[in-house]
C-alpha cells in the first residue's frame, strides 16, 4: 500500500480533499448521542464478538467441559479403555457428577477469559477511548458483566447439558437422567458456577488491571486456597472450608451432596455473594482511580 | 470551549500540573505547547476525566465533561495513538465506540473515509503503522461530530503529506466554529497551525497569547556586529540595558540597542564595521528561551550550548 492511498478521498468531484472532508463532519446532526446502559451493552457485545481470541477461548472452555465430561463418563462406564489410562472404571462417584467433571478445567479457561476481557483493554490502551466515551465509567463494568455473564451462561449451559446428556449416553443403563434428584440442579448449577468464575475473573482483572496478577489472584482464591485448607486444623477447615468460593460452588453443582458441605441454595447464595462483592470492589476502584 | 481553573495534579511527591488556568476558545486552533514532561498529556487527561484533578476544575462547554449526557457530541479526543485493541479491526473499533452513543454504522464509514483508512479498515489495528494509528485516533475523535476536539501530539509519526492533512483539518474544524486544542512539543508545527498558544513548563503556565504576539517577541532580538576593533566597540556600546556576547573573534551579539544606535555610535568613534545585521530569533528559539528553566529532561552539557543560542 502506498502512502498516497492513505490520503482522504474527496467526497465530491470538485474541491480540495482537505476542505471537502471536514465539511461533512458536521453535515448532519447525529442521533442525540446519550450514553445509555443499553448502548454500552451493545458496544461491549461488539467488543466481545470482534476479537477472535475471545470467541475461541469461550469455545475452548465449553469444549473442555464437554470433552472431559465425555472422557470421564467413558472411563467411568468402561467404554474407554480405563486400564490403558491408568484409571479405574466404575468409581464411586455419581454418574451425573462424573459427566460434569470437565468443570475443573473449564473454570480455569473461562476465568482467564474474564480476566483478559478487562486487562486486555489496559494492556492495549483501549481503556482510554473506552472510558473517554463513557466518562461515568460504571456502565462499562456493568455492560461487560451483562454481556460476558450472559454469553458465558448460554455457552456453559449448552456445554454442561451436552456433557451430561452425552456422558449419560456413554454410561448407559446405570446413567442418570435429568429427572433424577439433584441432576438438573447440578447441570444448571455447573453452568452458573462456571459463569460465576468468569465474572470473578472479570472483577479481578478490573481490580488488578494486569493480566498476570489477576490470573494469579484468581487461581489462588479458586484453586490454591481450597487445596491448603485441609492442612489446617480440622475445626478450622470444617468451619470455614465450606464457605470458600469453589467449595460453595461444589455444593450446588454436585448431584450427590457431600457431607460437610453447604446446602445447595446456601452454597449458591455464598458463591453469588463472592461474585457480587468482587464486582462491587471493582466498581468502586474503577470509579475512583485514574485510568 | 474548555475552561481550566487552578488545575493541579500531584502524583505522590511529583507535581505534574501546578495551578494551571487558561481558556480554550472556539473558532481558532489553540496550540498547547511545552517540553516533554511539561504536563500537557496530564492536563488533557484531566479534561476528559481519565485522571482526576488533585485540585481545581476543568469544564468542557460549560460542564464537567463526565456530566454531559452525550459526551461524544461535546468532545472528541485523541490522547495516545494506537489506544486500540491490537486484534480488533479499525472498523470494529469505531463501531464499538460509536455504539456507546448510538451513532450509526454509516457514520463509521464516513469517518473511515475522512481519515483515509478505507483500504485497511478491516485489518487488525495492531498491524497499523504509527501514522495509521494516528489517523484511526482522529477518526475516533471526530466520530461524534463534536463541538470540541482535543488532540495530543497528532502529527507524531505522520508522513509530510499526513502532517499537511492534519494542519488543514484542524484549521477547517476551527473555521466551522469548533474548539480545537492541539498539543505539541514542536514550536514550528504550532506556528503553522495555531492562532493561539498556551505554553506550559513544569506544569505551570508560561504564556497564554495569540500567536502573533508570540511571533513579535521573536523580533526583539540581537544585532550581530563584526568589526576589527570589537574590543573597543564593546566598551563603547556597554550600558545598563545592553548585553554583549561574543561567540567568535571580532563578532559581537548586542541586545538592547537598535541597529541605528550601534551604527551611529561606531561612526562617531570612528570604528570601522564590517557587518551590522539584525538577528531574528526563530520561534523555536523564543520557545526554548521561555521554557529553558522548565525542561524536564536535558542532556548533560546541553545547558551550556543552549545558553548561547539567543
Amino acid at each position: 500500500m502506498t502512502m498516497t492511498s492513505l490520503a482522504p478521498r474527496p467526497r465530491t468531484a470538485v474541491g480540495a480533499p482537505e476542505l471537502s472532508a471536514p465539511a461533512f463532519v458536521r453535515a448532519r446532526r447525529l442521533s442525540r448521542g446519550r450514553v445509555t446502559l443499553t448502548r454500552v451493552v451493545n458496544s461491549e457485545w461488539i467488543k466481545l464478538r470482534s476479537v477472535r481470541s475471545t470467541v475461541l477461548t469461550l469455545l475452548a472452555a465449553a469444549g473442555a467441559v464437554v470433552a472431559l465430561g465425555l472422557l470421564f463418563s467413558g472411563v467411568h462406564s468402561g467404554v474407554i479403555g480405563a486400564q490403558s489410562l491408568g484409571l479405574q472404571p466404575g468409581s464411586g462417584a455419581s454418574p451425573a457428577d462424573v459427566s460434569l467433571g470437565g468443570v475443573n478445567l473449564g473454570q480455569m479457561i473461562i476465568g482467564v477469559l474474564g480476566v483478559v476481557l478487562v486487562t486486555g483493554e489496559y494492556a492495549t490502551g483501549m481503556i482510554r477511548p473506552t472510558l473517554t466515551v463513557v466518562p461515568r465509567r460504571l456502565p462499562v463494568l456493568w455492560g461487560k458483566t451483562i454481556v460476558f455473564g450472559g454469553v458465558a451462561l448460554v455457552a456453559m449451559l449448552v456445554a454442561t447439558f451436552t456433557a451430561f446428556l452425552g456422558g449419560q449416553a456413554l454410561i448407559g443403563a446405570s446413567g442418570a437422567s435429568l429427572a433424577d434428584s439433584g441432576a438438573l440442579r447440578a447441570v444448571v448449577g455447573a453452568a452458573v458456577y462456571l459463569t460465576g468464575v468468569g465474572l470473578l475473573g472479570l472483577a479481578a482483572g478490573a481490580i488488578l488491571r494486569r493480566t498476570a496478577a489477576a490470573i494469579g489472584v484468581l487461581f489462588t482464591v479458586v484453586f490454591v486456597v481450597p487445596g491448603l485448607f485441609p492442612l489446617l486444623p480440622h475445626s478450622w477447615n470444617a468451619a470455614v472450608g465450606p464457605y470458600l468460593p469453589s467449595n460453595a460452588g461444589t455444593s450446588f453443582m454436585t448431584a450427590a451432596h457431600a457431607a460437610g458441605s453447604l446446602a445447595p441454595w446456601t452454597g449458591l447464595g455464598v458463591f453469588a455473594g463472592y461474585v457480587v462483592a468482587a464486582l462491587v470492589g471493582a466498581a468502586i476502584l474503577l470509579k475512583r482511580r485514574d485510568a | 470551549m474548555i475552561q481550566v481553573k487552578n488545575l493541579s495534579k500531584r502524583y505522590g511527591e511529583r507535581i505534574a500540573v501546578d495551578d494551571l488556568s487558561f481558556t480554550v476558545r472556539p473558532g481558532v486552533v489553540t496550540g498547547f505547547l511545552g517540553p516533554n514532561g511539561a504536563g500537557k498529556s496530564t492536563t488533557m487527561r484531566m479534561i476528559v476525566g481519565l485522571d482526576a484533578a488533585t485540585s481545581g476544575t476543568v469544564t468542557v462547554n460549560g460542564r464537567r465533561y463526565a456530566d454531559h449526557p452525550a459526551p461524544l457530541r461535546e468532545l472528541g479526543a485523541l490522547l495516545e495513538a494506537k489506544s486500540v485493541h491490537a486484534s480488533r479491526s479499525a472498523y470494529n473499533h469505531l463501531r464499538v465506540i460509536a455504539a456507546t452513543t448510538g451513532i450509526p454504522k454509516r457514520r463509521v464509514d464516513e469517518v473511515i473515509e475522512l481519515v483515509g483508512l478505507h483500504q485497511v479498515a478491516r485489518k487488525p489495528a495492531g498491524a497499523f503503522s504509527l501514522g495509521m494509528g494516528q489517523r484511526l485516533g482522529i477518526a475516533t475523535a471526530l466520530l461524534g461530530d463534536p463541538e470540541t476536539v482535543i488532540l495530543d501530539e497528532p502529527v507524531n509519526g505522520l508522513d509530510p503529506e499526513g502532517v499537511l492533512w492534519i494542519r488543514n483539518l484542524l484549521k477547517t474544524l476551527a473555521a466551522e466554529g469548533r474548539t480545537v486544542f492541539v498539543s505539541s512539543h514542536l514550536m514550528s508545527e504550532m506556528a503553522l497551525t495555531a492562532e493561539h498558544l498556551v505554553v506550559i513548563g513544569r506544569g505551570r503556565l508560561i504564556a497564554d497569547v495569540p500567536i502573533a504576539e508570540f511571533t513579535s517577541r521573536a523580533c526583539t532580538s540581537s544585532v550581530r556586529v563584526r568589526s576589527p576593533h570589537s574590543a573597543a566597540l564593546s566598551e563603547l556600546l556597554a550600558g545598563p540595558d545592553v548585553s554583549i556576547t561574543s561567540s567568535e573573534r571580532g563578532v559581537l551579539h548586542v541586545t538592547g540597542l537598535s541597529i541605528e544606535q550601534i551604527g551611529e555610535r561606531a561612526a562617531q568613534a570612528g570604528i570601522c564595521l564590517y557587518e551590522l545585521s539584525p538577528q531574528q530569533a526563530s520561534l523555536e528559539e523564543v520557545f526554548m528561551d521561555l521554557t529553558r528553566d522548565c525542561v524536564e529532561y536535558r542532556a548533560a552539557g546541553e545547558a551550556a550550548t543552549a545558553g548561547k543560542v539567543a
